[in-house]
């Protein structure tokens, strides 16, 4: 097994993240996947948004890509329809992916494009010094909601889900051996696999809501995340304020690259359908 | 190989101009094309669905137009010649990413039918009106090139000439159609096979390894390109970078950066400068226009001549950069410039610009939905 120094690019070292930041351990985990599942740093595209999150692929050795703030997955769908056999990653954060880019990650997730994206999910607009994201849950203090957040929080997954991606997960920054295994996963399945990771802002959301450091905030994900089977025998008032984490769908269905090509064949009157 | 259009002869073909836009894109070696419905250019997606495929090549359609320039651009970084089209309100969504093409040096095509605007507009109806937006359209300082053809069979071989150039420059390059080029059927007499020059970006020339600097223009003003997944592993940013693609916050590294992107289309003005002079030599009045314009204005400076009248014409096919040089030269002699545009006057200001107050430049315009009729024009070069 390489080492995790072999994925990074050393002389970017070291990382703007705040200390504390979970979003280290997250791109760890991703590149402990990446290094389990054998992906070839140069057949590897890692493509990004804007925020705190998107930083990830400037630090990774592979073929990167910064694009504009919540666009990743439309800059990312072109790198894999231009050249389907590029392993392509996408690294966001909730307010990159679900606020401005919740019209491309429903779209992605639509075509079951093979695209593995990762949403690095720390309930706040980091970068921007703390505003409320659509993961922000209600009530809580953000710079924009001084006396507590009105709008509801997204079930990313189960957006996903809805909207057709055919691999879904969710984990934190404390549980990083099954995050490791969830994006391992993510990253062998064939059609868009999404993984949402819990990762903690102490700078901004966790001391404004007085959540504390970050040691009691991964400490909160571990007293608050109930594994999905242990979910399913729970009721929905159990369930409120608490993570559930795991595998939350599977489904094998046709990617979109593959399906591509064979409209190519059937446009030249080769192959099936005429 | 196969192309659109009825067959008049051979290699002669009726077409639209959305056809023959469809017909250049592929003769140029368009890879990819990523885009979204919107009227008057929609007949380049539905064509391009039809012959893409044909072609072992790839068409998308997205979700929104934001979502296909970005596509555009990561297909471009993976290697293929790329393309979108759309028309004024999908263009002013597009500039965000267009900026980003343009800092983060990506080669593509992106067509703009223009239609009444602002805002809805007036969907099926022309205009002009995109010309300043095809120049300032994204925050900041950018560079911008722009073509616009007044004719079927120009519109093919101006489609070519913005993939040479977006490949030679590795710059967006736009095409500047209008609603009545886009959808008028004319004669194209299409090249053989073979004939046409098509530019292909430059590749780094040594093979991967850890010296690569994707924004090293060594000792031009343009770096090599490489492609995703040839091994390089570079990273790209729409921030401010250096020459290893980088971000940076060095003022002196950011500056040399936007003026060299800046600078290689500026300093290539005079090359990239296609003006037409009809009738100029001892004309004392220059009706200069562009694009459908261009069609009664030239019907009403021979009406003009008919009537014993020194008039000549000038036509753009370049917009951006601003031929100056070329419209100075060209109106040198005249004692007054006309100007008809269907918009309110966007590049008369550049004209006066050029000529420096030398002679009176003339501003017509029309902004109702409707072209210019030859007369119009000519009454109005009866009166300057
Ligand atoms: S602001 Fe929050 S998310 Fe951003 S680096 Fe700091 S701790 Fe991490």
């Amino acid at each position: 097994m390489a080492r995790v120094q072999d994925y990074l690019r050393k002389s970017k070292m070291p990382h703007i993240w705040c200390a504390g930041c979970g979003h280290g351990i997250v791109m760890g985990a991703l590149i402990r996947a990446i290094d389990r599942v054998g992906l070839e740093k140069d057949r590897t595209v890692v493509v990004s948004g804007i925020g705190c999150s998107s930083r990830a692929p400037g630090y990774m050795d592979f073929d990167t890509l910064h694009t504009t703030h919540g666009r990743a997955l439309a800059f990312a769908t072109g790198v894999k329809v231009a050249n389907p056999s590029l392993n392509v990653i996408v690294i966001t954060g909730d307010g990159d992916a679900a606020a401005i880019g919740g019209n491309h990650l429903i779209h992605a997730a639509r075509r079951n494009i093979g695209i593995t994206t990762i949403c690095f999910d720390n309930s706040i607009y980091g970068m921007t010094s703390g505003q409320y994201s659509p993961m922000t849950p209600t009530g809580r203090i953000a710079t924009t909601a001084p006396y507590g957040n009105v709008d509801q929080a997204f079930d990313l997954c189960e957006l996903l889900k809805g909207a057709g991606a055919t691999y879904v997960a969710r984990s934190t920054t404390y549980h990083v051996p099954q995050t490791i295994n969830l994006i391992a996963r993510a990253l062998e399945h064939k059609g868009f696999a999404f993984v949402d990771v819990l990762s903690q802002c102490p700078t901004y959301y966790g001391r404004r809501n007085k959540l504390g450091g970050a040691i009691e905030m991964m400490n909160w994900f571990k007293d608050n995340a109930v594994p999905v089977q242990k979910a399913k025998q729970m009721t929905r008032e159990d369930l409120r304020d608490k993570v559930v984490i795991g595998e939350m769908y599977v489904a094998d269905e046709p990617e979109y690259t593959g399906h591509y090509q064979m409209i190519v064949d059937r446009a030249q009157g080769r192959g099936a359908g005429r | 190989m196969e192309v659109t259009g009825v067959s008049v002869g051979p290699n002669i073909r009726l077409m639209q101009g959305n056809e023959a836009c469809v017909e250049g894109a592929i003769a140029a070696g368009l890879g990819f094309f990523a885009g979204y419905p919107i009227t008057p250019s929609t007949e380049i997606a539905e064509l391009l669905a039809e012959r893409l495929p044909r072609l072992g090549r790839k068409f998308l359609q997205m979700e929104d137009e934001i979502a296909s320039m970005g596509a555009v651009i990561g297909a471009s970084l993976a290697g293929l010649k790329s393309m979108t089209a759309t028309s004024g309100p999908g263009f002013s969504l597009k500039q965000e990413n267009i900026g980003y093409a343009a800092v983060a040096e990506v080669p593509c095509v992106v067509v703009n039918v223009q239609r009444v605007g602002p805002s809805t507009g007036m969907p099926t109806s022309p205009a002009q009106g995109d010309i300043m937006q095809a120049r300032w359209g994204t925050h900041g300082d950018h560079p911008a090139v722009a073509f616009t053809p007044w004719s079927v069979s120009e519109t093919y071989s101006l489609t070519i000439k913005c993939f040479n150039v977006a490949e030679e420059l590795r710059t967006p390059v736009i095409l500047l159609m209008d609603e009545v080029v886009a959808h008028m059927r004319e004669k194209v007499v299409l090249p053989e096979p073979g004939s046409v020059r098509l530019v292909d970006r430059r590749r780094p020339e040594a093979p991967p390894g850890a010296g690569y600097l994707p924004y090293d223009p060594g000792d031009g003003d343009i770096p090599p390109m490489a492609a995703f997944g040839d091994g390089y592993r570079f990273h790209v940013t729409g921030l401010f970078h250096d020459r290893s693609g980088f971000p940076t916050n060095d003022p002196t590294v950011a500056e040399r950066l936007l003026r060299r992107v800046c600078g290689k289309v500026e300093k290539r003005r005079k090359e990239l400068a296609m003006v037409e002079a009809r009738e100029t030599s001892g004309a004392d009045v220059i009706v200069l226009a562009y694009g459908s314009t261009a069609r009664p204005a030239w019907r009403a400076v021979r009406m003009a001549r008919e009537a014993g009248l020194k008039v000549g014409m000038v036509r753009l096919i370049t917009l951006w950069p601003f031929p100056a040089g070329e419209v100075a030269e060209l109106t040198h002699s005249a004692r007054a410039v006309l100007v008809p545009e269907m918009n309110l006057g966007q590049i008369a200001g550049e004209v006066e610009r050029a000529i420096r107050c030398r002679a009176p430049v003339h501003s017509l315009t029309l902004v109702g939905g409707e072209l210019f009729t030859p007369d119009e024009i000519f009454q109005a070069i009866k009166g300057v």
